[in-house]
C-alpha cells in the first residue's frame, strides 16, 4: 500500500452533495482489468462535452470549460474539497484509483459513503472528515483565493490553512497502516493460526457453512 | 445483561480476533465473485504468490458485461470480452465453482446465491459489489467490499473491519394491495435519505416486513445501500426456512434439522437495544416513483414533482435544481403526466420470479403503449427465466410487445449493449437513478415491477391500482 504522511497541495472545490461513484468514474471504464490509467476519465461525464469510451483518445476530446477541474486556476490540484456523502453508490474501487491516478492525494468532505471511505485507505488516498460548517468556510476561502493550498499532516492529524490549523479524526489502525504503507494482507496472515483455529471450531458448530460448493 | 440484536449475534459469531481499538478480523463464509471487480484482486494475489484460502467458499459468475441477446456469438465488445475471459481464466486457474455465460444457472450474482441455497442464514457474505446487502434477507451479515478487500478475503478468508451501529427500521401494519417491497423501500429511503443509514447495519422488522416473501425481503435488503447502509437484514422465520428447503447447496437430511435449529436463533432478542429506530406506518405507503437523480428523490405516484424553492436546506435545494434540469422536469408536474420512452424490468432488485409474475399480472391481455420505443424484461437468472417460461409468463410479455431477454445486469448499469440514448426517459425496476447510470444523458425513474408494467401499458406513469380495477 502507498504511504501517506504529509502533503501540501492546491485545493479544487467540487460543490455538489452526494457525488456518486458513477459520476467519479462512469461504468464504461470499469471494463479495464488494470488498476491504473483511470485518471483521464475521472468525472468523465462532467469533464468532457462528448461521451467517453474506454481506450478512446482523451487528448482530442472537447473539455467542458465550466467544470471546476478544467479551470486553469485549479490545474495540478491534489486535494479535493467536496460536500457530504461523497463517494456514495457502488463498491467500485476504480473511483479511488481514478482520483489517485489523476493526482488527488486527499479528499476533504463533511461525510463519506462507507465503502468509498474504506477503499480510499487501500490506495493511500486520505479521506478527511471535517465539520460541515468548517467545510463551508473552506469552500469560501478556496473560491476567494486563487492558488489556495492546504497542508495535511497525518501523524499530527492536522490541516493547516493559510489562516488556521484544524484537527481531524482518523481510525488509529488505518492511520498506522497508511503512515507506514503497510500491506493489510501480510498483516492478517500473521494471524493465520488464529484463522485456522476459528475455522476448526466453527466447523464443529455449524458444518453446513463449509459444505463445499467446489472440491477443495 | 440486555439481549443482542441479530447483527450483534452475527458479528460476535464471526470474530477471529479483535483489537483494542475496535478493528476486528471477521471470518467470511461465502465469497461471491463477478468479472468487474475481481480481475485486479486475482492479479494482486498472483503477483504476491498467494493462493485463495478456501476455494469452496467462492462462487463466481459473469453478469455485468454479458449480452442479453443471443450468446452463441460471444461478446461483441472486445473490452467486455476480455473482462469475462479474465474471469474464465481465473476460475479455471483456481478451480472455482463458476457459472459461465452459457451455464443455465448463470445470472446476476445476487440472484443466483440465494437461488442455489449458497446464501444460508448465519453466514457472512461478501462480494465486490455494493448490492451484496441483498443476501441479508436470509439473516446473514452481507456486505459489498472493494477490490482490495476482495483480494484480502481471497488470501485470508477474513475481512478487516469495525463493528457498525444498529438501526432498526420497523414498518408497522400491512401495506395495501398493489404496494410492494420496492415501494416500502423507496418510501424508507425517501424518509431517512441516502445517507440515513451510513455507518449502520439495518434490520428491517415489523408486520409489513414479516408478511413479505423472500423475494420481497431481498428487494428490501438490496436497496439498503441506497439508504447508505452497507448491510441490511431480516430475521429468520418460517418463510426463510421454507425458501431454502431443497435448494442445491442447502444442507440435507440430519444436517438440515441441525441447521434449522441454529437458524431459529437468528432473530434480535426481545430486549435488544438498537442505536436508532425508525418507524413507518405501512398502511400509509403508496406506490412510489423517483423523480430525480438520487434514490431519495421519490414521491407517491399520485404526487407531483417537488419545488426546490420550498426546500429550506440550500445544498439540498441546489441538488434538486440540478436533478430537475438533468431529468428535464418542472416543479409541480403531476407524476402521472411523465411520459416514457423505454421500460426496463430487471436488475438484482427486481428480476426474480415473483417480480416477473407481478408484472405479468398487470400486462396479461394488454398491449404496451405505441409511443414506447422499447420495453424489455431481463430475468435475474437462467433458472428464473426457465421458471417464467414454464409458467407461460414469457408469452404474456411477448404478446404485449415486450422483449424477453437472457439474464444479466443489462440496462441496470448499461455496461453491455443495453442502454438509454441521451434524453431518453425510462421506467426502471432497478435501484439507482444517478445521472448517466443507464446510459449517458439517460433519464431513469425507479419503480416496482407492477408499476413499470402499468407504465408500459399507459406510456406514462399511472397508479397500478387504478389500472387493475
Ligand atoms: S443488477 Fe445492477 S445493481 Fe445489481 S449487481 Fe448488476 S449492475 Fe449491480
Amino acid at each position: 500500500m502507498k504511504a501517506f504522511t504529509q502533503h501540501t497541495g492546491l485545493v479544487v472545490p467540487l460543490d455538489r452533495a452526494n457525488v456518486d461513484t458513477d459520476a467519479i468514474i462512469p461504468k464504461q471504464f470499469l471494463k479495464s482489468i488494470k488498476r491504473t490509467g483511470f485518471g483521464v476519465n475521472l468525472f468523465d461525464d462532467w469533464r468532457y462535452l462528448d461521451k467517453g469510451e474506454p481506450d478512446g483518445n482523451n487528448a482530442q476530446r472537447p473539455l467542458n470549460p465550466d467544470f471546476v477541474l478544467n479551470q486553469p486556476r485549479y490545474a495540478g490540484a491534489s486535494i479535493l474539497l467536496a460536500r457530504k456523502n461523497f463517494g456514495c453508490g457502488s463498491s467500485r474501487e476504480h473511483a479511488v484509483w481514478a482520483l489517485d491516478d489523476y493526482g488527488i492525494r486527499a479528499v476533504i468532505a463533511p461525510s463519506f459513503a462507507d465503502i468509498f471511505h474504506n477503499n480510499s485507505f487501500k490506495s493511500g488516498l486520505l479521506p478527511v472528515e471535517l465539520d460541515e460548517a468548517v467545510v463551508e468556510r473552506l469552500f469560501r476561502e478556496v473560491e476567494a483565493q486563487p492558488g489556495y493550498q492546504l497542508s495535511i499532516d497525518l501523524a499530527e492529524q492536522t490541516i493547516t490553512t493559510p489562516s488556521e490549523t484544524l484537527h481531524f479524526a482518523v481510525d488509529s489502525f488505518r492511520k498506522h497502516c497508511l503512515l507506514n504503507g503497510l500491506d493489510d494482507i501480510g498483516l492478517t496472515l500473521q494471524h493465520a493460526d488464529e484463522i485456522r483455529a476459528y475455522e476448526q471450531h466453527r466447523y464443529q458448530q455449524a458444518p453446513w457453512l463449509f459444505a463445499g460448493v467446489a472440491a477443495e | 445483561m440486555t439481549g443482542k440484536t441479530l447483527y450483534e449475534k452475527l458479528w460476535d459469531a464471526h470474530i477471529v480476533r479483535a483489537d483494542a481499538d475496535g478493528t476486528a478480523l471477521i471470518y467470511i463464509d461465502r465469497h461471491l465473485v463477478h468479472e468487474v471487480t475481481s480481475p485486479q484482486a486475482f492479479e494482486g494475489l498472483k503477483l504476491a504468490g498467494r493462493q485463495p484460502w478456501r476455494t469452496s467458499s467462492i462462487i463466481a459468475v459473469a453478469d455485468h458485461n454479458v449480452p442479453t441477446t443471443d450468446r452463441s456469438q460471444g461478446i461483441a465488445d472486445p473490452v467486455s470480452r476480455l473482462q469475462v475471459a479474465t474471469l474464465d481464466a481465473n476460475a479455471r486457474d483456481y478451480n472455482l465453482t463458476y457459472f459461465n455465460m452459457n451455464d443455465r444457472r448463470q445470472g446476476i450474482v445476487h440472484v443466483i446465491g440465494p437461488e442455489q441455497g449458497a446464501t444460508l442464514p448465519g453466514m457472512t457474505v461478501v462480494c465486490g459489489d455494493s448490492h451484496t446487502s441483498t443476501h441479508g434477507a436470509f439473516a446473514t451479515l452481507a456486505m459489498g467490499i472493494g477490490t482490495s478487500e476482495v483480494e484480502h478475503v481471497l488470501a485470508t478468508q477474513c475481512l478487516l473491519t469495525r463493528q457498525m451501529k444498529t438501526l432498526q427500521v420497523r414498518v408497522e401494519g400491512q401495506v395495501g394491495p398493489g404496494v410492494t417491497a420496492k415501494d416500502i423501500m423507496l418510501a424508507i429511503i425517501g424518509e431517512i435519505g441516502t445517507a440515513g443509514g451510513t455507518g449502520y447495519a439495518i434490520e428491517f422488522a415489523g408486520e409489513a416486513i414479516r408478511a413479505l416473501s423472500m423475494e420481497g425481503r431481498m428487494t428490501l435488503c438490496n436497496m439498503s445501500i441506497e439508504a447508505g447502509a452497507r448491510c441490511g437484514m431480516v430475521a429468520v422465520d418460517d418463510t426463510t426456512i421454507e425458501y431454502l428447503r431443497g435448494r442445491p447447496y442447502a444442507p440435507q437430511g440430519e444436517l438440515w434439522d441441525c441447521a434449522v435449529d441454529a437458524w431459529r436463533e437468528l432473530v434480535s432478542d426481545a430486549d435488544a437495544v438498537f442505536d436508532k429506530v425508525v418507524v413507518l406506518d405501512g398502511t400509509a405507503i403508496q406506490p412510489q416513483v423517483s423523480w430525480g437523480t438520487s434514490p431519495e428523490m421519490v414521491v407517491p405516484v399520485g404526487g407531483r414533482v417537488p419545488d426546490p424553492n420550498e426546500e429550506a436546506d440550500p445544498v439540498k435545494a441546489e441538488g434538486m435544481q440540478r436533478a430537475l434540469q438533468y431529468m428535464d422536469l418542472a416543479p409541480g408536474v403531476p407524476i402521472s403526466a411523465i411520459t416514457l420512452d423505454r421500460i426496463f424490468i430487471g436488475s438484482c432488485t427486481n428480476s426474480r420470479i415473483e417480480d416477473l409474475r407481478a408484472a405479468a399480472a398487470v400486462i396479461r391481455g394488454r398491449k404496451i403503449a405505441p409511443t414506447l420505443k422499447q420495453a424489455m424484461v431481463v430475468p435475474g437468472s437462467g433458472l428464473v427465466k426457465a421458471q417464467a417460461e414454464a409458467e407461460g409468463l414469457d408469452q404474456v410479455f411477448i404478446a404485449a410487445g415486450f422483449e424477453w431477454r437472457e439474464p444479466g445486469c443489462s440496462m441496470c448499469l448499461a455496461m453491455n449493449a443495453d442502454r438509454l440514448q441521451p434524453g431518453e426517459r425510462c421506467a426502471s425496476t432497478s435501484n439507482r437513478n444517478f445521472e448517466g447510470r443507464q446510459g449517458s444523458g439517460g433519464r431513469k425513474h425507479l419503480v416496482s415491477p407492477a408499476m413499470a408494467a402499468a407504465a408500459a401499458i399507459a406510456g406514462h406513469f399511472v397508479d397500478v391500482r387504478e389500472l387493475s380495477s
